[in-house]
């Protein structure tokens, strides 16, 4: 389905806003003011943007540890998003969560993961909660080349698969399972043909190109909305920051990283091929820049002021009633 | 209408009842349906020991035979429930939770805190425990101390027919996560049973028999070893007070430190393993609260340190039986400093 | 002196299911004067605490049960006979008695009267009735008792077995309580007259004796106002519609109770000594509450009896378009609905004031009741 303008600046919007999100995380991080672990996502904007984007909001995504990127794309609030990350509680999870929590159930976010191959179940979850209210909703559980290897994940493909769920899989590999290179870690040579092999359409497509990953999810959704069961997607991918905030990414080879940011950055090639036709020019996208720009100074500048979570924040929302 | 029905009965009647009350109730678990894609009949099983036979063919779809892939279709419970649905998933042995303990520990017990409050997670989880049957170490285990002390999770433990279908339906309609454990072997044990819905609060004991002398505390089918228990000791003057907690989270400590309180004397009977089981958490609630109430040491009736053992023989000696439990009370009764 | 005249206490039938009764207390000591309907020992039962009255005048010549004891239903607990009667013709009976008495509890269960139900309109209800009485209707109308809120035919325990031998008599569960259907209309007290009149012509009981305690007090009453000619004598204990006060904290505590504290707390006010809820019986009341359908059915009940903190308008005014003879019986200690309802009425009114009962006289002092009640009805028969 062709993008209109309107749509097209829309998603150069996300992707930025992922981009700057992260990059700014990671400065601040690195002064030592937030707390616990955070996994960035920078580098893999297009994969996010090229899947959501065939999402509303009623749909439900389930993500990995790296969760920044999917909230961001499925619409959840970046202010609420940078407070969490602060601990504060304005966040959108009241600082109970953090980076690796992060969730918004209202956007249909069914939250960031701690553990390896959390999500593809629970989106078997909800896909057959909207198989058996018959909503036409669909679910998407986000893993990567490390979870691909998890028992979970193939539970999941094949569940979905017997029961015929309206669910999508999308693998992101971007080659490391934290410090270990996918090479080694996935014994077959192609993650999408392995997943074939549960019985469900599978395809590998360049997760650097906006475009590639948004007809594929494309298809693999629409596949799904009309009742014809689930699809898997390989998006081949990179990332630019270590497995975690303070992974020195000494197991990449030299240069690796840099040659990416210069040579196939996702957003640079979002940028030219949007701006070939002459219909959008580059000085639209330069004013989205600054919007986002601003948009994550008062983000964090909200966040480092609001208040934490404090005593009587401790007990609350243990359970409904006890 | 009460009427006599075996717990089986009422577990099936809580099911229906609750799944014909509310469509967004539906079952899932391995041989739930039985005759999945086979050329035979549907409903073949109704679950491997009958207790789901007859909601397939009443509810269709509703009602799911899985793969033998529990940390799917537990985490696919998990994950319906935070959409919108009720499920109720059954974990067919306990001992399997080995397999799908992540689902329940880290996904559908902690949503509603990590998510800042605005996650439910109405899922219920049914699953088989207990000894005595000599299916050895690999399913006859009793680990709800294990799902007790997690933060977010709910745990029942109904010890007869009346309770079974009440808590069960409580827990159907409770908002957060609950694990209910049934003892295999009580699955044949009858009771009177209203014909109507009704519900059973959690946090509530039951207390099952009378007495001043000694309280003895008990779940499962050790409620009814206590009981035999008691009517021994009642010949010889020893009154126990025999207490059923139902439900280990929350637990109803009111009742038991009141019983305490009155008798002095507490003697806990709990058929799990016993480092760390319910009977050291009744324990230490007692000696921290109670203190000054107490006559005796409290005693503990378990069964020794050791995995569950096939022979017969041997798994004989390994569940507390009435004699172990009658010796542990006359020890507190007859103790003085 | 003949054998007769000594008379054997025995443990008695309190209800459907009782089998046995432990003694509590011996209230009055060997070699007491003592008058029929005295008050002589405590005895517990699963379900309640109650005394056993003496069923004759005379002395208490013997305690023979002992504090603690479990007795069968039927069972020796003591003797009175007059001062004379030399001790060994009353060992004599004692032991005779020890020999011939064997407890069969299947018999006594089995003899026990068992409830059935009958479908009224779209309701189904639960019944009792106990006493084949072969005269016609129309000489000897049955007694129909309907128990108050929140409670069910077994609020009659103590008076069903005993009035029965003068009289058919009926025990009812009402819509929305005991084991009747849970729909109570909108609740008011004439769709409860309503439904109890459905009763009487699905059993073809053309006219009764009203008993009515309480909630039912006013159903009945109700009863008697809208069809004259089916009621032969009324008997109102405790009731509402006499008087606009009445302790709606009780009512509201009642609906509201979930768990066995408060609502052992609130089963209390119902007597003069709360030391007469059992747990058991709390246990029972919290099973009926916590059935689907009930605790609304009880809302709407309460709304139909209670407007604005006092009843809603009732017949005290009314009572003398009645012409049915009528009584009022009133513990002296009510604390749900005050006995100043029970004074004042019309001279034709027979009143029966109980000191150290309270809200519930037909339990804590079934005997002077159940002399009342059997008094009146064969007196407004003949």
């Amino acid at each position: 389905m062709a993008l209109d303008r309107e749509e097209l600046l829309h998603i150069y919007r996300v992707m930025k806003t992922i981009r700057v999100f992260e990059e700014r995380i990671h400065d601040e991080f690195a002064t030592g003011e937030i707390e616990g672990f955070v996994h960035l996502y920078a580098g893999e904007e297009a994969s996010a943007a090229g899947v959501m984007a065939n999402l509303t909001r009623d749909d439900r995504i389930a993500s990995t540890h790296r969760g920044h990127g999917h909230c961001i794309a499925k619409g959840v609030d970046v202010r609420g998003m940078m407070a969490e990350i602060y601990g504060r509680i304005t966040g959108v999870c009241h600082g109970k969560g953090g980076s690796m929590h992060i969730a918004d159930l209202d956007e249909g976010m069914m939250g960031a993961n701690g553990i390896v191959g959390g999500g593809p179940p629970l989106i078997c979850g909800a896909a057959l909660a909207a198989k058996v209210k018959g909503t036409r909703n669909v679910a998407v559980a986000f893993v990567g080349d490390g979870a691909s290897n998890q028992g979970t994940t193939f539970e999941s493909l094949n569940l979905a698969t017997v029961w015929n769920l309206p669910a999508v899989f999308v693998a992101e590999n971007n080659g490391y399972a934290e410090a270990t290179s996918s090479k080694y870690s996935v014994g077959a040579d192609s993650i999408a043909d392995r997943a074939a092999g549960f019985g469900m359409p599978a395809v590998s497509v360049d997760g650097h190109d906006f475009f590639a990953v948004y007809e594929a999810a494309g298809e693999a959704i629409k596949r799904a909305r009309d009742g014809e069961g689930p699809s898997f997607i390989e998006a081949r991918v990179n990332r630019y920051f270590g497995h975690f905030e303070g992974d020195a990414q000494t197991y990449r080879g030299p240069d690796e990283v840099e040659d990416l940011r210069a040579n196939r950055d996702c957003i640079d090639i979002f940028t030219a091929a949007v701006t070939t036709s002459g219909d959008i020019a580059l000085a639209d996208l330069e004013g989205i820049d600054r919007d986002v720009l601003g948009l994550i100074d008062s983000a964090v500048a909200e966040a480092r002021s609001a208040p934490r979570p404090g005593a009587d924040d401790l007990l609350t929302d243990v359970y409904v009633s006890y | 209408m009460a009427r006599t029905i075996t717990y089986q009965q009422a577990i099936n009647e809580a099911l229906d009842q609750e799944m014909a009350n509310d469509p967004s109730v539906i079952l899932m678990g391995e041989d739930i349906v039985g005759g999945s894609g086979a050329d035979g009949e549907m409903d073949a099983w109704g679950g491997p020991l009958g207790i789901t036979k007859g909601l397939y063919t009443k509810y269709g779809d509703r009602v799911m035979d899985t793969p033998i892939t529990e940390s799917a279709f537990i985490g696919a419970a998990v994950g319906a429930a935070a959409s919108g649905l009720r499920p109720v998933a059954e974990l067919m042995f306990s001992d399997f939770m080995g397999v799908c303990f992540d689902q329940i520990y880290n996904q559908a017990a902690k949503f509603r805190y990590m998510f800042g409050g605005k996650a439910e997670t109405p899922v219920v989880i049914r699953t088989m425990y207990g000894a005595g049957i000599r299916a050895a170490a690999q399913h006859s285990q009793s680990p709800y101390s294990i799902f007790t002390h997690v933060p977010g999770l709910k745990v029942i433990v109904p010890s007869n027919p009346y309770d079974a279908k009440g808590l069960l339906i409580q827990a159907i309609r409770d908002n957060d996560p609950v694990v209910c454990f049934e003892h295999k072997s009580l699955y044949q044990s009858e009771g009177g049973v209203p014909e109507e819905s009704y519900t059973i609060p959690f946090g509530e004991a039951n207390v099952v028999r009378e007495g001043g002398d000694v309280t003895i505390i008990a779940l499962g089918l050790m409620v009814n070893r206590s009981l035999e228990a008691a009517e021994a000791l009642a010949a010889d003057g020893i009154e126990c007070e025999v207490i059923d907690p139902r439900t280990t989270s929350p637990l109803d400590d009111e009742t038991i430190l009141e019983s305490v309180e009155n008798t002095g004397r507490a003697v806990i009977v709990d058929e799990a393993s016993p480092r760390c089981n319910m009977a050291t958490d009744i324990s230490a609630l007692i000696a921290q609260q109670a203190f000054g109430a107490l006559e005796a040491p409290i005693e503990m009736v378990t069964p020794p340190h050791t995995p569950v053992p096939f022979a017969g023989s041997l798994e004989d000696l390994y569940v507390p039986d009435a004699t172990k439990i009658e010796t542990a009370v006359r020890r507190v009764a007859g103790y003085s400093r | 002196m003949s054998d007769q005249d000594i008379h054997r206490l025995t443990m008695p039938k309190w209800g459907l299911t009782m089998t046995s009764g432990t003694v509590v207390k011996w209230l009055r000591e060997e070699g007491d004067e003592v008058a029929q309907g005295d008050e002589l020992v405590e005895v517990e039962t699963e379900k309640i605490a109650s005394a056993v009255e003496a069923s004759s005048a005379g002395v208490l010549q013997r305690c023979i049960a002992n504090e603690g004891d479990t007795v069968s239903v039927g069972g020796l607990l003591g003797v009175i006979a007059g001062a004379g009667i030399p001790s060994e013709q009353i060992d004599r009976v004692v032991e005779k008695f020890a020999v011939a008495f064997v407890p069969d509890e299947t018999a006594i269960s089995a003899a026990g009267p068992s409830t059935q139900r009958v479908v009224v309109g779209e309701r189904s209800l639960r019944y009792l009735k106990l006493g084949d009485n072969e005269s016609p209707i129309s000489e000897n109308p049955p007694a129909l008792l309907l128990h108050g809120f929140g409670g069910d035919l077994n609020n009659w325990l103590f008076n069903i077995e005993p009035l029965s031998a003068g009289h058919s008599v009926y025990a009812l569960d009402l819509p929305g309580h005991g084991e009747s259907s849970r729909d109570v209309g909108d609740g008011s007290i004439g769709a409860f007259a309503a439904a109890v009149i459905g009763f009487m012509d699905a059993m073809d009981i053309h006219a009764a004796h009203l008993v009515g305690h309480s909630f039912g007090g006013a159903v009945a009453t109700h009863i008697a106002l809208a069809e004259p000619g089916r009621v032969t004598s009324i008997s109102l204990i405790a009731s509402a519609g006499l008087g606009p006060e009445i302790n709606t904290g009780f009512i509201d505590g009642f609906v509201a109770a979930e768990r066995r504290g408060a609502l052992r707390d609130e089963l209390g006010k119902l007597f003069a000594d709360p030391a007469l809820v059992t747990r058991r019986l709390v246990d029972d009341v919290l099973k009926f509450k916590r059935i689907d359908g009930v605790t609304e059915a009880l809302r709407q009940t309460a709304t139909g009896l209670v407007t604005d903190g006092l009843q809603a308008p009732g017949y005290r005014n009314r009572l003398h378009e009645i012409a049915a003879p009528i009584q009022v019986i009133w513990g002296q200690a009510d604390g749900i609905i005050p006995v100043s309802h029970a004074a004042g009425l019309a001279g034709s009114v027979r009143t029966t004031i109980i000191p150290r009962a309270g809200h519930m006289p037909m339990m804590e002092a079934a005997g002077e009741v159940n002399s009342a009640l059997a008094d009146f009805m064969d007196r407004a028969t003949g």
